[in-house]
Formats: structure tokens, C-alpha cells, sequence
């Protein structure tokens, strides 16, 4: 059992680059097909002041500025026996290409489930940007099994 | 052609979203694109380490895809929030639809919103998503 004590436990603050050239990779991954997303000239033509970052790309930034394996190892996860349970986002203001975010993290949660079989640890992070702006709050709930 | 809160029921689907089938060049590319780099969804080598048949989906790409359903929709700047549920593993093979049902018109925030239902679920119909959205409909 992960241990308890932890909850609470600030994981950090970074702060991570919104690359167009990234976001365009990201579209290209996901198969994204409205042009917003990868053309600025249509992002703009949208109402968009640059390249969106789309609804779930702020945990993949997430996980650039944090290790996970060094995460894991805090509460003793090990990589290959854990699954992700749960996201979720609540959006404040959009982001877009060109910003700077930044994460601040916990660690909000730690229990277990089936009498310890399953292991839970949430992890929140309120994301601003480089103006002050409350951007979003996400949450992650990791399970090991 | 704009989405109007007058015009939605409790009850209403949202255009789904198909997509192609999962494979190998996939989870490279999501792997390389989300900065997800754990290697069970990428090398089998490692999976099969782990217990696993095979490499497997990562579910934030289906929770991507949740959030492509969303954004085709209505315009990003009116999703509100979103949030998933892990509940199957993507295979190798499988067809990803993500579906979407309004649950709920309600007001808060001085906006007008619905509350969504979302799925994603494989050609056999397993479920592999399930989770919630938040709109604001003009």
C-alpha cells in the first residue's frame, strides 16, 4: 500500500512551451482533421489567436515536465503493473500556441480497493498561463494492479 | 451551422466519431506525439514482461478521440470539462466510435449548459471509455 502520508505531497511546478510544431504532431496522431488544429491561417479564421491546444494535449504536457517513473517510485508503483483509471479536465481558459504553462501538482488522493488488490493514487495540477491566467485544473487517477 | 441550446433535447446523440483501426504505427506515433513514452504500448518485448498478450492502446488516445467527438461538435472554447473513464483495454485491431448524449440542460455560470454522456466503445461493442463533458450552448 502506497503510503498514505503522501497525500498532499507537492509533486512540483514546471513549466512547459506550447509548440506548434508538437501540436501539429499531435493532431497527426489522433487523426484530427478539422484544420484548426494544424493550420494557422484556419485557427485564426476561427477566432483562434494561434494553434489551439486541444482538450487532452495538457496531460501529455504534463508528463513532459514530470518524471513519472520517479512519481511511481515515490509511492512504489512499478511501471509495468499500473493502468490509468481516470482523467478529467475542467477548463478555464483555452491555450494555444506560443504560451507558456505551467503546472503545479499534488498528490490529492491514495487508497485502495478488493482489499488492497487495487491501488489508487490521484494526482491533481492547476495549469496557468505565462499571464496569471487559470487555464485548467486536471486530475489523474493512476491504478496499480 | 451552429449548435443552439434551444434546440437540444435530453436525450439527443451528438454526431458520432469513427475512427480507423488501432495498430502498431499508431501507438508509435501517439507515443512519440503525447511524450507518453511508457514502453507497454509500444514495445511488445516489454508487454509481454508485463503479463501482456500484446502492446495495448493507450487510453488517453481514446480520450483524444473523446475530445475530437467533443470539438467537431461545438467549438473548443465552449467545452467546459471533460472526464474519462478507463474501463477496457484497447486491443491491436480495435475500431474506436466515440458517441456522445446530452443528459442534461442546465444553467450555471450565467451560461446555458448540457451535460453529456460519452462512450467509446470497439466494433464488438465493448465499452473501452466511459466518461462526462460539460458544454456551454449559446
Amino acid at each position: 500500500m502506497a503510503d498514505k502520508n503522501l497525500i498532499g505531497h507537492r509533486t512540483g511546478v514546471f513549466s512547459v512551451d506550447v509548440e506548434k510544431g508538437r501540436l501539429r504532431f499531435f493532431a497527426k496522431a489522433i487523426g484530427e482533421t478539422d484544420p484548426i488544429y494544424t493550420d494557422e491561417a484556419a485557427a485564426k479564421a476561427a477566432g483562434h489567436r494561434a494553434l489551439p491546444v486541444p482538450p487532452t494535449f495538457l496531460k501529455c504536457m504534463e508528463s513532459e515536465g514530470r518524471d513519472v517513473v520517479e512519481l511511481l517510485n515515490l509511492v512504489g508503483f512499478d511501471l509495468g503493473r499500473v493502468l490509468h483509471a481516470e482523467q478529467s479536465f475542467v477548463y478555464h481558459k483555452m491555450a494555444f500556441a506560443g504560451d507558456v504553462l505551467t503546472f503545479d501538482g499534488f498528490i490529492s488522493d491514495i487508497y485502495e480497493k478488493k482489499g488492497g488488490a487495487l491501488q489508487f493514487v490521484v494526482m491533481e495540477a492547476r495549469v496557468t498561463n505565462q499571464h496569471g491566467e487559470h487555464i485548467a485544473d486536471i486530475r489523474s487517477s493512476l491504478v496499480q494492479r | 451551422m451552429t449548435v443552439q441550446y434551444s434546440d437540444i433535447q435530453v436525450g439527443d446523440e451528438i454526431p458520432l466519431l469513427k475512427l480507423q483501426p488501432v495498430n502498431r504505427t499508431t501507438l508509435a506515433f501517439y507515443c512519440g506525439a503525447s511524450g507518453d513514452h511508457n514502453p507497454i504500448h509500444v514495445d511488445l518485448d516489454f508487454a509481454r514482461k508485463s503479463g501482456m498478450d500484446d502492446v495495448f492502446a493507450h487510453g488517453m488516445l481514446s480520450a483524444a478521440y473523446l475530445g475530437r467527438l467533443l470539438t467537431a461538435w461545438v467549438s473548443q472554447s465552449q467545452v467546459r470539462s471533460l472526464s474519462v473513464r478507463f474501463t477496457g483495454i484497447t486491443l491491436l485491431g480495435h475500431v474506436p466510435t466515440c458517441t456522445g448524449k446530452v443528459t442534461e440542460k442546465f444553467e450555471e455560470a450565467g451560461e446555458q449548459r448540457v451535460r453529456l454522456a460519452l462512450r467509446c466503445t470497439n466494433q464488438y461493442g465493448d465499452e473501452k471509455l466511459a466518461g462526462e463533458a460539460i458544454v456551454a450552448l449559446a
